[in-house]
């Protein structure tokens, strides 16, 4: 480099050479600054194109019916590819989901938190450790320690609210954005 | 080298051409003249085996390529129709996916021979590193490629390894979202993996070119682990190496064969004849065979994101051995004690590969974790202490020393003829 030429002591940087050097570096750091920046922009389409597509955004919501469904019956219904269980929990079931104590569970939640209306459940099917459907949803279905799901997976068990109770899993069942749109049919997404 | 000469060329084409872009030299440098050690055994051939299973692998996978649709409604039955109504379809198929295996078996060995015999130390560091990295490519374009049938293992297997990905906090499930290009394992999914399965096969020629270019800076390691001195103690590439070489790939071919006419479907899982279901989970996920025994590493740690950082630490750990291993020798053959580590490194590998093919509960569960420990063990604190605890016992002069019984400088003299012992 030009500076390490100038002998000691005469204030290397401060010289006509340093000056120019500095000026050239800043022009490298901003020439390399610009080009990063422009690759880094032509890249993100590549790399958003990837990301869900329109159609596939589109197909977000759905309205399920909840009439047919009695007390003690759980229905499964596919919303964006993934199975959603909708339970319909009888007065145990919802007692013992409100009867637990908070800080016995890994990820606590109480049970008011994680329905809006008591009767029914709905939460995505998908077992939070590595992506199973847990089992629970027929009455012949294992239901786990505390009658809600069992993933036979890697053995997580959930309970009448979907919260992980024992098992590998770190989180409760995902509870999905719905709304009820009328007393006996809910809106998905 | 006597070696080092340029050759000489009688055809006119070739040398013209050769006088413009070296390529005939090249070639007669590095696979006829190239000076192997004259002492490797059959265990050196495994990395020529490997080389030729990539090649099978392009090629059925390039005619397959040309009857498979990527679309998750007739995937499927794309695959029954190569099996029912492509001509060899059956037979392009079989030997495709029972050359994953045997891709897999081959480059576990040349592994496995390279930890024995210490190939992985100084100069060959990058050798080593680029192996791995070819692991690496080798493991994703298998994993891509079991997707392909869109059975349920395809299914179930893609779901679980993709959310493997979710274990990391914040931008976890963005990333999954990302990968899958929708909220679930489903058709996007299915067709960037066919893309990436297509892609990654000619990456991973590309680091198995330079793979073989870094091993020809460095030379082959061999069976003493010491380098070679001189002439005395190698042979040329051709015929010597190519011969016997060759001799293993027939060998092993015939290995391969039995598999992919009379067990075509032993190493695959039954339940991949069954359409993908995104609403039913098989009772008993297993991955493929060559993926087992890290599975059961990430089913040994209790915390998702622990698990998760286990399996790719089980791969990472392996690019940092050079310098985990400070002992200076090469082969296990002069470090009595590193040996019997080795050995129960090796079993460890295989009881790991048992555990991941077992429900992840009760004894099962306890086993993969006593593996898990021993694995990181071995490689974390085992080998940095062995370098230093270790003596070694002490190491021949040359490599022909100890075959010729001290007689190196006789056979010096004679190695202008063809050597016949080799």
């Amino acid at each position: 480099m030009a500076q390490t030429t100038h002998p000691p002591g005469t204030g290397g940087h401060a010289a006509s050479g340093g000056e120019g050097a500095s000026r050239r570096d800043f022009l490298y750091l901003a020439t390399g600054a610009v080009g990063a920046i422009g690759v880094a922009s032509a890249v993100w389409p590549f790399i958003d194109s990837m990301n869900p597509a329109a159609d596939t955004l589109a197909l977000a919501s759905i309205d399920v019916d909840l009439a047919p469904v009695q007390e003690g019956q759980a229905i499964t219904v596919t919303w964006r590819g993934k199975p959603v269980f909708v339970r319909h929990r009888t007065a145990k079931e919802i007692e013992e989901a409100r009867t637990v104590n908070l800080g016995d569970l890994r990820d606590p939640a109480a049970d008011d938190t994680r329905v809006k209306k008591p009767e029914w459940l709905i939460v995505v099917g998908i077992c939070t450790h590595l992506g199973c459907v847990p089992l629970g949803q027929k009455p012949t279905d294992p239901r786990g320690d505390y009658d809600g799901w069992f993933c036979p997976c890697h053995g997580s068990h959930y309970d009448t609210a979907g919260r992980i109770r024992k098992g590998p899993a770190p989180a409760n069942l995902v509870v999905p954005q719905y709304a009820f749109t009328s007393d006996t049919a809910v809106r998905l997404g | 080298m006597a070696q080092a000469h340029a050759p000489q060329f009688k055809n006119p084409v070739v040398k013209w051409i050769d006088s413009r872009l070296p390529i005939f030299t090249m070639l007669d440098h590095e696979y006829n003249q190239y000076p192997m050690p004259r002492n490797v055994n059959y265990l050196w051939a495994f990395g020529a085996i490997a080389g030729i299973m990539l090649v099978i692998m392009i090629a059925t996978g390039l005619v397959l390529a040309m009857q498979y649709a990527a679309n998750t409604h007739i995937a499927f039955e794309s695959v029954e129709r190569i099996m029912r109504d492509v001509n060899y379809g059956w037979l392009l198929r079989y030997v495709h996916a029972n050359g994953a295996s045997m891709f897999f078996i081959a480059v576990y060995i040349h592994m496995f021979r390279g930890l024995y015999y210490g190939s992985y130390k100084a100069p060959r560091e990058i050798l080593w590193i680029l192996g791995v990295l070819i692991l690496l490519a080798m493991m994703a374009t298998a994993f891509m490629g079991y997707v392909l049938p869109w059975g349920q293992m395809s299914f179930w297997g893609a779901t679980v390894i993709t959310n493997l990905f979710s274990a990391f906090p914040l931008v976890g499930d963005p990333i999954v979202t990302w990968l899958w290009g929708g909220f679930s394992v489903d058709n996007p999914t299915l067709n960037r993996f066919f893309a990436l399965h297509f892609l990654l096969p000619f990456v991973l020629l590309g680091l198995v070119v330079l793979h073989t270019a870094a091993l020809h800076v460095s030379g082959s390691n061999n069976p003493l682990g010491i380098d070679a001195k001189g002439p005395q103690d190698t042979v040329p590439f051709n015929p010597y190496v190519t011969v016997k070489d060759g001799f293993a790939v027939v060998v092993f071919l015939i290995f391969y064969a039995a598999f992919v006419f009379f067990a075509p479907n032993y190493l695959g899982h039954p339940d991949n004849y069954i359409p993908a279901n995104p609403l039913v989970t098989p009772a008993h996920i297993v991955p493929e065979w060559y993926f087992l025994p890290f599975y059961a590493i990430l089913r040994a740690i209790p915390d998702k994101l622990g698990g998760v950082l286990a399996m790719f630490g089980a791969i990472a750990v392996l690019a940092a051995l050079p310098w985990l291993d400070t002992s200076k020798v090469r082969s296990c053959k002069f470090r009595p004690i590193y040996r019997q580590f080795f050995w129960i490194l090796a079993i460890d590998a295989l009881v790991l590969g048992y555990a991941g093919a077992m429900p992840a509960e009760g004894v099962w569960l306890l086993v993969a974790r006593i593996g898990t420990a021993y694995y990181f063990f071995h490689f974390l604190i085992l080998l940095p202490l062995l370098g230093k605890l270790e003596r070694p016992l002490p190491l021949p002069a040359s490599i022909c020393e100890p075959v010729l019984k001290g007689g190196g400088r006789v056979a010096a003299g004679a190695h202008a003829k063809p050597m016949e012992k080799a």
